[in-house]
């Protein structure tokens, strides 16, 4: 009997999320006086992973599982959950856990609750706070199944160290076969993602066109940050998809998010709530904006963001 | 082909949500409900498809007869037939399980869904839907071809898109990018009257436990007022970032 945690790798590294997903599992471990066991697949570190509280890791190596694939990873994870009698599982809230998750919870006929944002409050009865009405709300759910699956939110809870002595088990399941064939992946390698990134710039239509994003991106290099942009800004085609952060694009968790001529939709307030500090530049001191952020400009971005962006790259320089 | 499009009855995105009966229901006055945005994307492809390709689409929601006017809206676009099980939407996987009844009963190829509504967001009917029917299954998706029983789909992933291969039976959890904003339909004067000839059948519901329920809502604590910096002094707002938020 133990907490189960899936820990995603990319290259055979651990990603953040790995380790936050393992630190909030030690975290209701902790409650329940049970322990951690993570199940990664074709990582180069296992034993990393005691650093933030699993007593073992079941360690799956198999060339098969280089590309992840949502079939046979939600059959690795699930055979992990078998193996351990585990009554909870822990994923991450990462593009790939997403889809994986729905898959094992029929498997592991478990209750499957996303974007969990809290230590559960309660364990019998279960109950786990969650973001609802895309982050406009949380709801205060109760998991009624006996295995549990519970997605948690990407930096609603934290890296938390906590050294346990960890053991590391190969694991080597049955794989299926999936009717999924990739045939090839596109994706910036030397670009932070949304997704994992600590800090997300972001720029609408404040900026007037494409050509002026050298803006943005110079402000998110000295920051080491991903780029983002506002639904109008990728309706409009000047960024790609991939960038739109709100209601019907991607939600950001990130622990800085500064909005760039962005006026502030309720749809795009919505998608970036769950970031912890919001800066806003905008010439217009009655964007709504403003209302949501922690710290604001009111000033012409074209103006402001470059001595911004001088000016933290001597701060860099000088706290380096 | 035969595609059906699983569509959500949610609070329009622009709307206020508040809770009644002790924060235990959300509150629907006053809000206006549409087709879940990442659901409508699904079903304007699938129009592609009937158009181009032959298909056949029918609509279906899963919720009380006061999501009727939505599902309607979907015939209004174009799709066939609604169908509506009469039951409320209240766990991802009963409504899952609902919808495996209607895709074996109906005998669909194609089922499009939203990759999640958005108003609960779990991101896990058509996942859980697809592993109850045994049929393969492609999320975040924002490109779909089909010819035959083959299918080539692209799926947005951390940091770019993979495209990949599969075939027919397929669920498909949808968002922008399966079609562009620009190729919405606003439904017509035409449209409209004829959706209301169209067949929308209500079945009752096959027999299905909640694996979650929610206890109570929570709205965020009221954010303190915007610190407002000069534009003439920019340290100031590096000072604070770095001293008081902390975060550079």
């Amino acid at each position: 009997m133990s907490i189960l945690v899936y820990t995603e790798t990319e290259k055979g590294k651990f990603k953040k999320a790995a380790y936050e997903a393992v630190s909030y599992a030690k975290a209701i471990a902790d409650k329940m006086g049970s322990t951690v066991t993570a199940v990664a697949v074709n990582s180069e570190n296992p034993e990393e992973l005691g650093t933030y509280g699993a007593s073992k890791v079941l360690n799956v190596v198999n060339d098969s599982l280089n590309t992840f694939n949502a079939k046979p990873y939600a059959s690795v994870v699930s055979s992990a959950a078998q193996n351990e009698n585990a009554q909870v599982v822990v994923i991450s809230s990462s593009a790939d856990s997403r889809y994986l998750a729905p898959l094992l919870a029929v498997s592991l006929e478990a209750g499957y609750v996303s974007n969990v944002v809290e230590v559960p409050s309660s364990t019998s009865p279960f109950v786990v706070k969650r973001t609802a009405f895309t982050n406009k709300a949380f709801a205060n759910t109760e998991i009624t199944t006996a295995t549990k699956l519970i997605g948690l939110s990407s930096n609603a809870f934290g890296l938390v160290e906590s050294s346990t002595s960890c053991e590391v088990v190969e694991f080597n399941p049955e794989v299926p076969s999936s009717g999924i064939t990739v045939e090839s992946v596109d994706k910036a390698t030397d670009k932070v993602t949304i997704a994992d990134a600590d800090i997300v710039v972001s720029g609408g239509r404040g900026l007037k066109g494409p050509e002026n994003w050298g803006l943005v991106e110079d402000l998110a290099e000295v920051l080491g940050a991903a780029t983002a942009c506002s639904k109008p800004v990728s309706d409009l085609g000047w960024r790609s998809h991939s960038e739109h952060v709100g209601q019907t694009g991607k939600p950001v968790a990130s622990n800085l998010y500064i909005a760039i001529g962005i006026s502030g939709a309720i749809q795009h307030l919505a998608g970036i709530n769950s970031s912890k500090v919001k800066v806003v530049i905008n010439t217009d001191p009655e964007a709504p904006f403003f209302k949501a952020a922690d710290y604001g400009i009111v000033g012409d971005a074209f103006e402001v963001v470059p001595v911004l962006t001088e000016k933290l790259k001597a701060f860099k320089a000088q706290n380096a | 082909m035969k595609i059906l499009v699983c569509i959500s009855h949610v609070p329009d995105t622009t709307s206020k949500i508040n809770f009644t009966e002790n924060d235990t229901k959300f509150d629907t006055n006053g809000v206006q409900f549409v087709i879940n945005p990442n659901d409508e994307f699904g079903l304007t492809r699938a129009m592609w498809f009937k158009e181009k390709q032959g298909a056949s689409v029918d609509v279906v929601n899963v919720g009380g007869p006061e999501t009727e006017p939505t599902l309607r809206k979907a015939l209004a676009i174009g799709a066939d037939t609604a169908i509506r099980v009469n039951t409320p939407a209240t766990d991802g996987f009963a409504v899952a399980k609902q919808l495996a009844e209607v895709v074996k009963n109906g005998g669909y190829d194609l089922v499009i869904a939203g990759r999640e509504s958005i108003d609960y967001n779990g991101g896990m009917v058509p996942g859980m839907l697809a592993a109850m029917i045994d049929a393969n299954f492609v999320t975040n998706c924002i490109g779909l071809e089909i010819d035959g029983n083959s299918a080539n789909a692209v799926r947005e992933i951390d940091g770019g898109k993979e495209t990949v291969s599969t075939s027919l039976p397929l669920v498909i959890g949808g968002q922008k990018g399966l079609v562009e904003e620009s190729d919405l339909r606003i439904p017509n004067m035409r449209g409209i009257m004829m959706a209301r000839k169209k067949p929308l059948s209500v079945v009752e519901p096959a027999a299905a436990s909640d694996e979650t329920s929610v206890q109570s809502f929570e709205k965020p604590a009221p954010k303190g007022a915007v610190k407002l910096v000069d534009a003439e002094n920019i340290d100031e707002l590096i000072n604070l970032l770095h001293n008081e938020a902390k975060v550079i």
